[in-house]
């Protein structure tokens, strides 16, 4: 695995308030990596300086081998290799979808097909309609149409589904899983747990500055390990029960009630369940 | 492989085309920029039609004076104006993720800033003409003092535009900011009144800034020669006001570069307001026991 993004030991101070506190972090070449954190955990001033939007005081920071805050053309050539969508832009209002694309492609060395992008994104039949009579969600994935025209090795997504019904949601991560498999480099940052479940390949967790824990969505915070849930209905009433032995259980309890179990679940805890005793258990 | 990256003139250049599309796609920047200057044409022109001196109305003093602040309305104003309304929706910040050089970006603003000037200062020439017995330049050294003067002013307001973009705090402040800036500077400078005749401050005041001297630059242009007695200082002044206009590009291109801002506000900046507003919190806490 070569590494995409290696950050060391950065930190970053507004006065006297501390929002990035000595953190550290590698991403791999293809995969996506998410980071979760509430509103003020210091998530979108750690991925702004990795975007070269921001400065750190300090630390060691490479973005494809380079350091972000570089200047000039060596700056340019860098900004040619990665792309950012931004949280909530409402600009190139007045363009077509089409327009906007094709001119943002020439700003690249080896932009992709502006007409592969529009359909990429979904926007085929919007193609020639003004940016401002989008909707919320159409309007995302001109931002996302915008960000990978440059055909980007590394991808900054800042809340990408915001707005988005359910079904355009699926619709979005299948592109973006699909721009992982060709090998594009993702960082996430997003709300919604389970977006990154179903994304992300690991996440990591952020609180005050720090990152509490870096996992695979399936491991994180023991999830693994977690207690199950079991619930099933007896004499008319649900009852439930927790247990670190779900299988066990529902064995015993088989046989209890002398073969199948009525209305029987298992639950084990959701990322969401895990995320908030994370960061609920760092507030106290 | 990959190829070189597109030159800065060349995304600047499409850059360009496509300021021009949105311009014109945008009603309200077409009637507010290009429109309002004609429609305070025809009334200041209509009402004001006395002579002011021999072969010289009103009239003809107020076109010259329109077309420089043509300059300042295309250039400063919109500039001024549009930069932070860019800034406020994000498009600044988009445009610094990408591989566009930062000089396409204000090559683009020259481009859409010189032709919406050349389509003002045509459409005022055209009324004048017409309707307010406006003489074209005559002679070759007129009209070359004419092209200079919209060149050097026009270069000089936009740069002044983009340096003052950094004032306005959002959208929302940047048109309330900036044309009672320039609708004072018209007053003092002897657009809508004879400069000759306002209070010796205001000329004072005025002569500071470019539109006086653009102003009068005009007046040279499109006044018969034996108004410059009239002037205050008794002739066009060319030279000082071409020397007035190479300082304030000088000023202007120094604060434009050093102060230009890509973003919205930092954090850094709020926090550093916050706790500038702890010890405000203290002085009135300390104050309150003494009303009673």
């Amino acid at each position: 695995m070569n590494a995409v993004i290696e950050v060391k030991n950065l930190r970053k101070n507004y006065g006297a308030l501390s929002v990035v506190k000595g953190l550290s972090l590698t991403i791999n070449k293809g995969e996506i990596f998410a980071i979760l954190g509430p509103n003020g955990a210091g998530k979108t001033t750690t991925v702004e300086i990795l975007e070269g939007f921001r400065s750190a005081d300090s630390g060691e920071i490479s973005v494809l081998g380079t350091d972000p805050s570089i200047k000039g053309g060596a700056g340019l050539e860098w900004r040619n290799r990665i792309g950012i969508v931004l949280q909530s832009t409402q600009d190139t209002a007045e363009l077509t979808v089409r327009e906007a694309i094709e001119h943002f492609a020439s700003y690249y060395s080896n932009p992709r097909e502006v007409d592969d992008v529009i359909e990429l994104v979904g926007l085929v039949e919007k193609a020639d309609d003004r940016a401002r009579t989008l909707s919320g969600g159409q309007r995302r994935r001109l931002d996302v149409g915008l960000g990978i025209i440059g055909r980007p090795e590394v991808l900054f997504l800042d809340e990408p589904t915001t707005g988005f019904d359910p079904e355009a949601r699926r619709a979005f991560w299948v592109l973006i899983k699909n721009l992982r498999d060709e090998g594009t480099t993702i960082l996430l940052t997003t709300h919604y747990l389970d977006e990154a479940e179903a994304l992300a390949d690991r996440v990591a967790v952020m609180n005050a500055g720090e990152i509490i824990e870096i996992s695979t969505p399936a491991l994180l915070g023991g999830r693994a390990n977690a207690e199950a849930t079991i619930s099933w209905s007896e004499a008319g009433m649900t009852k439930s029960e927790k247990s670190p032995v779900p299988t066990e259980f529902v064995k015993a309890l088989s046989e209890r009630l002398g073969g199948e179990i009525p209305e029987l679940s298992v639950h084990r805890p959701s990322l969401e369940d895990i995320y908030l005793s994370m960061i609920g258990a760092t507030h106290e | 492989m990959n190829k070189n990256l597109p030159g800065a003139l060349e995304i600047g250049l499409k850059r360009g085309s496509l300021e021009i599309k949105q311009f014109f796609r945008q009603k309200e920047s077409v009637v507010f920029t290009l429109l309002f200057p004609l429609i305070l044409l025809a009334i200041f022109g209509s009402v004001f039609s006395t002579k002011i001196a021999p072969g010289v109305t009103f009239s003809q003093y107020f076109v010259a004076g329109m077309i420089a602040s043509a300059l300042v309305n295309t250039g400063f104003q919109q500039i001024a104006i549009f930069i932070p309304i860019e800034r406020d929706l994000g498009a600044l910040k988009r445009l610094r993720g990408t591989p566009m050089p930062a000089a396409s970006y204000f090559i683009g603003k020259a481009i859409v800033v010189t032709v919406s000037m050349i389509i003002q200062v045509v459409l005022l020439l055209i009324a004048g003409v017409l309707f307010f017995g406006v003489n074209l330049p005559t002679g070759a050294d007129k009209w070359f003092t004419f092209a200079a003067l919209l060149f050097a002013g026009s270069l000089v307001s936009t740069i002044l535009g983009v340096a003052f973009s950094s004032v306005p705090k959002n959208a929302r402040g940047a048109s309330a900011i900036v044309s009672p800036v320039v609708i004072i500077l018209q007053f003092f400078s002897g657009v809508f009144f004879i400069f000759s005749d306002l209070p010796k401050w205001m000329q004072q005041f005025a002569a500071l800034f470019p539109l006086k001297w653009l102003t009068q630059g005009m007046r040279s242009v499109f006044l018969p020669d034996s108004f410059a007695t009239r002037e205050i200082a008794g002739n066009w002044e060319t030279g000082r006001t071409f020397a007035i206009i190479g300082i304030w590009l000088i000023v202007g291109t120094v604060l434009a570069v050093r102060t230009f801002k890509w973003n919205r506000e930092e954090p850094s900046s709020r926090s550093l307001r916050l706790s500038f507003s702890f010890p405000l919190a203290r002085v009135q806490r300390v104050k309150s026991p003494l009303r009673k």
